[in-house]
């Protein structure tokens, strides 16, 4: 073999897996072999499952020798972020909270993997919830950018992005609930897609903000992630927002390329905050577009602006809510409840001695106190402020102003995306302002943090799809991302569009230092 | 300056006489009452609902909230309700959602509860009651709203002192109830009481819920304030809730112990609505009193928000007609039906209808044959429905099926046997299985021809001047001698007949 394994593309090792080329055991053994040279580098990973992944290949390549009709992934390898249960395997969501949480059953979505005989090779790094936009919230780990291992590599599905990007997986899964497939993908160059809202089954993904959380496929290549959306994509009776709708074959369409494509360059988008660089890449992709025959519209999406506030709002509302069930009697981490009826006591005690007896009676029973301190020392910082955040916007008093006023907003920047897609197919765009910047940078800024969001999070609120692949490269030698976003359920378009690009560019062909 | 009649210590009659004159103030009602209904699957996922089952055993990770798993509507929940609603003629609305009612409490594994907050599927219903001893006037009681909501699960508390254990059983989590609240519409125990149960009745005859209180399947809520008049006007207490109340008569004898002491409390404090936040009491039943329950932390704020999990409900036209042309007869149209029908009193229909719906039907097929309404009314309120209770057995099991009461019946038309031998041949009809011709046959009972009859009467009437002397002097009653007389020399005599006889040839002579 000419090339690494590690460095083609999924449909390519397909192909090779197809017509017995390789063994899905060799094919696993090299992704294997990559992870285990590299990450301890850049820690994609929060579990790696080497023996279950070669005992699953050895099964395939066994069901293959038999001439068993085998799934559509037969024998791929698969990364999953840490989000969607798998059963009787440990589901942590990056967080101290389900540290040993072990679901009972199957993630729609990694039941669809496995009867597609996907080989799950481990669980992915994220922030913590799907908390976060560098993968820094992460509970256990810090995940560095492939590319530069001093860089983030964006978040919350950071792990799952970056093992792509550097060669551990040639597919992995990941959410996106305001920009964590298309943030990490644009920031590690690679392919992410963001479905429409409703397109892939939330049901067994540990909901973070459950109107804006959606399942999508991360991959080297549109057509790459055109083969995994295909195997995820579907009605489910189990998710009520699933949408019934027939999923199309991706695969099959992906290679045409769009006639008379109508590409809207959204006004707001090239303006202040936006890297010089970063414009320049985009532009040039434009470009590409142009010389492919496609017409530049400009468009507006006035309430575009709004839309980082908007989210703050939603999110952390739902959010505040869902996570509401880790409070250490069912779900999630306990304290130690001896030690803490001991100090419960201990504080009684002292304010009755003190003469306080109001105080003393108005302590914490013991439940309310086992609530408190679970969840205190349960969920990390971020997750806190959210829970906060939301707890507050949906309270007596401030209801109307802050959720109801959020939904309003969220429904505007719908109806931007509407009028925008009267006149255009698709919109290109930047997935930052920047390329990744350094670890450790933002962790004090929450707000700067947040602003990370800017051009993913109205795709959310919209519940409309987005795409993002590589489109240059940064002075710092960092990938720069385009982000390409269509109508509902156009996920066809979507890839489509994204191919003609990668077929007429080379940029989704490079590869990180660290990949032989 | 002004004297204050209310002032303890001053001669108000309100302090001095609260007890000797009419009660000065009027008991204002409400009820919000919860009823788990009779689906076989949860209202959010697929486990069963029956129960009595071990702790536990009826869960899945859905409806115990596992980190991941999302509801799916349970049509059939939403259909019942949908039907109750319709029958306590409540607005439906078009489109309604799902919203979370957020608290934490180891019952409720999710952290929230799926309820309906500002969208209800239904408001603005009525349920008519009237009592058959006209107590009160027939009045129409309000329902504010009723929505559908998913049961917590059950807590079960040791209580002992430092070893506290409590235990949680989740069977129950996610059950479909539909929380249906009145308007403070009922000014007396006993309106609130015959509220319950007509709903109960009503819910029953639909079939949407077994509403057995002890199993939990229907619970009731009360808020209770009075309206005192005073020389000011009418002034409004403190509402209070009162929880914990396990049986109609508990909800009865609670609101007339809370009526009383709100009056008493009012005397003491002159607290007016307003003044004091609204307090919750349960019910002691041993007791026969309420006692304060422990204040919830803070006013709770249950920080409603429509669950992005659910997609919201429409409602067609097409719908809500479809339910209501399949609806059972409710119990209202059931008594108007057999009182203009068979002719018989609201008092007497009502214990038909009260019976339920099988004894109806056995009522209904009773009174079509025989033709005679009342008549069939009297025997099924009567003995078969004390039968019923002496075999503890439903209609159903009842072997004396309505045909065969019917030959009884029309015997007793025919005039071949009074009501007292009648009862006695009912009685061995039910204990042999026999039909009413065999069991009279046995013991001897037909028809006395006319003209044996009137030759006994004749022969009576000549051995017994006076008593002839007495009835012609206008003292019809002494006739029962003469009936007494007959029947011992033949039992078969019908009293009934035999008297006309007797006043006939009197009066004759």
């Amino acid at each position: 073999m000419t090339m690494s394994l590690v460095r083609q593309t999924a449909t390519e090792l397909l192909a090779l897996l197809t017509t017995g080329k390789v063994t899905s055991t060799e094919l696993t053994q090299a992704f294997l072999n990559q992870i285990d040279a590299h990450e301890g580098q850049v820690n994609a990973f929060l579990r790696v499952d080497a023996q279950g992944a070669l005992a699953h290949a050895a099964d395939i390549d066994g069901r293959r020798r038999a001439g068993q009709t085998l799934g559509r992934l037969a024998g791929l390898p698969v990364a999953i972020k840490d989000l969607l249960c798998t059963a009787g395997e440990t589901t942590t969501c990056a967080s101290r909270m389900l540290e040993h949480f072990k679901p009972p059953y199957d993630a729609t979505v990694i039941a669809r993997l496995k009867a597609a005989d996907a080989v799950l090779i481990g669980k992915t790094n994220m922030d913590e919830f799907a908390m976060g936009g560098s993968t820094e919230n992460s509970a256990f780990k810090t995940t560095a950018n492939p590319w530069d291992l001093s860089r983030i590599p964006g978040g919350s599905s950071g792990g799952a992005a970056a093992c792509v990007a550097a060669g551990m997986a040639p597919l992995s899964v990941g959410s996106d609930t305001g920009g964590s497939i298309r943030q990490p993908a644009g920031l590690c160059g690679v392919t992410g897609l963001k479905p429409t809202y409703g397109r892939v089954s939330r049901y067994g993904l540990v909901a973070f903000a459950s109107s804006l959380d959606q399942i999508g496929p991360l991959a080297r290549t549109a057509e790459d992630a055109a083969l995994l959306l295909e195997v995820l994509a579907g009605h489910d009776p189990l998710d009520s927002t699933s949408v019934d709708l027939p999923a199309s074959h991706y695969t099959e369409t992906v290679r045409l390329p769009l006639k008379d494509l109508k590409i809207g360059l959204v006004r707001e988008h090239f303006g202040e905050g936006l890297d010089a660089e970063v414009e320049t890449a985009v532009r040039e992709a434009v470009k590409v577009y142009e010389s492919l025959g496609a017409k530049v519209v400009d468009v507006s999406l006035p309430h575009g602006k709004y839309g980082v506030a908007t989210y703050y709002i939603i999110a952390p509302s739902e959010a505040s809510s869902n996570l509401a069930r880790y409070d250490g009697v069912h779900y999630g981490h306990r304290t130690d409840e001896r030690q803490l009826v001991t100090a419960l006591d201990a504080e009684r005690d002292a304010l009755v001695k003190a003469g306080k007896h109001a105080e003393a009676d108005a302590l914490d029973n013991p439940l309310v106190r086992l609530y408190r301190t679970s969840r205190a020392e349960g969920f990390g910082p971020e997750v806190k402020r959210r829970i906060m955040l939301g707890t507050y916007a949906l309270s007596a008093g401030y209801y109307d102003a802050y959720y109801l006023k959020a939904l309003k907003v969220r429904r505007l920047i719908r109806q931007d995306y509407d009028r925008a897609f009267e006149q255009v197919d698709v919109i290109a765009g930047p997935v930052t302002t920047t390329t990744a910047f350094k670890l450790g940078d933002k962790v004090d800024d929450p707000l700067a943090m947040y602003l990370v969001d800017l051009y993913t999070v109205s795709a959310n609120l919209a519940g409309i799809g987005g795409l993002a692949m590589p489109c240059g490269f940064g002075s710092d030698g960092l990938p720069i991302g385009l982000q390409l976003q269509a109508p509902p359920f156009e996920e066809e378009r979507l890839l489509r569009a994204a191919h003609m690009f990668q077929h007429a560019t080379d940029w989704h062909q490079r590869y990180a230092p660290l990949v032989p | 300056m002004l004297l204050d009649p209310f002032r303890p210590g001053s001669a108000g009659r309100y302090l001095d006489e609260p007890q000797t004159v009419t009660a000065p103030y009027t008991i204002v009602i409400g009820l919000e009452v919860h009823v788990q209904l009779q689906t076989r699957t949860k209202l959010f996922c697929r486990c069963s609902t029956k129960f009595g089952a071990p702790p536990n055993t009826q869960t899945c990770p859905v409806c115990i909230g596992m980190p991941g798993t999302l509801p799916v509507m349970n049509r059939h929940a939403f259909e019942l309700a949908l039907e109750t609603a319709i029958a306590l003629d409540c607005q439906i609305a078009e489109f309604t959602k799902w919203d979370r009612k957020q608290y934490y409490y180891p019952d409720l594994p999710k952290g929230y509860q799926i309820s309906q907050y500002d969208l209800p599927f239904s408001h603005d219903g009525h349920l008519q009651i009237s009592d058959p001893k006209d107590r009160f006037e027939t009045k129409k009681i309000g329902i504010i709203r009723a929505h559908l909501e998913e049961d917590a699960g059950k807590s079960m508390h040791d209580e002992v002192a430092g070893q506290a254990d409590s235990k949680i059983d989740l069977n129950r989590t996610g059950t479909p109830l539909l929380e249906i609240v009145s308007q403070p519409d009922m000014r007396s125990p006993l309106e609130a009481k015959a509220y319950l149960t007509e709903l109960k009745l009503l819910l029953t005859y639909l079939g949407v819920s077994d509403c057995n209180m002890q199993e939990g399947s229907l619970r009731v809520d009360a808020n209770i304030n009075l309206h005192i008049d005073t020389p000011e006007g009418k002034i409004a207490t403190p509402i209070v809730e009162v929880k914990n109340m396990n049986s109609f008569r508990a909800v009865e004898r609670a609101m007339e112990y809370e009526a009383e002491r709100h009056y008493q409390v009012w005397l003491e404090t002159r607290q007016r609505l307003g003044d004091v936040p609204k307090q919750t009491r349960g019910w002691d039943d041993a007791a026969e009193v309420t006692r304060g329950q422990r204040h919830k932390e803070e006013s709770s704020d249950y920080r409603y928000f429509p669950d992005p999990d659910l997609v919201p409900v429409r409602v067609t036209r097409e719908q809500i007609d479809a339910i209501r042309a399949n609806m059972a007869e409710s119990p209202a149209e059931l008594r108007n039906r057999l009182e203009s029908t068979f002719g018989i009193k609201p008092y007497d229909s009502d214990v038909i209808v009260s019976a339920g719906r099988a004894l109806v039907d056995y009522y209904v097929e009773l009174a079509e044959i025989t033709g005679d309404g009342k008549l069939a009314s009297n025997w099924v309120q009567q003995d078969v429905m004390r039968t019923l209770n002496e075999q503890k057995i439903d209609v159903d099991q009842f072997a004396l099926r309505p045909k065969m009461l019917h030959e009884l019946l029309a015997a007793i038309q025919q005039g071949q046997l009074d009501t007292s031998r009648a009862r006695e041949v009912f009685i061995e009809m039910v204990a042999s299985g026999r039909s009413a011709a065999d069991v009279m046959k046995a013991q001897g009972i037909e028809k006395v021809d006319e003209s044996e009859l009137i030759a006994l009467c004749e022969e009576l009437i000549a051995a017994n001047p006076k008593i002839v002397d007495d009835i012609k002097s206008g003292k019809q009653q002494a006739a029962g001698n003469l009936i007494g007389q007959a029947k011992k020399k033949n039992p078969n005599v019908h009293p009934g007949r035999f008297r006309e006889l007797v006043l006939e040839l009197v009066a004759r002579m």
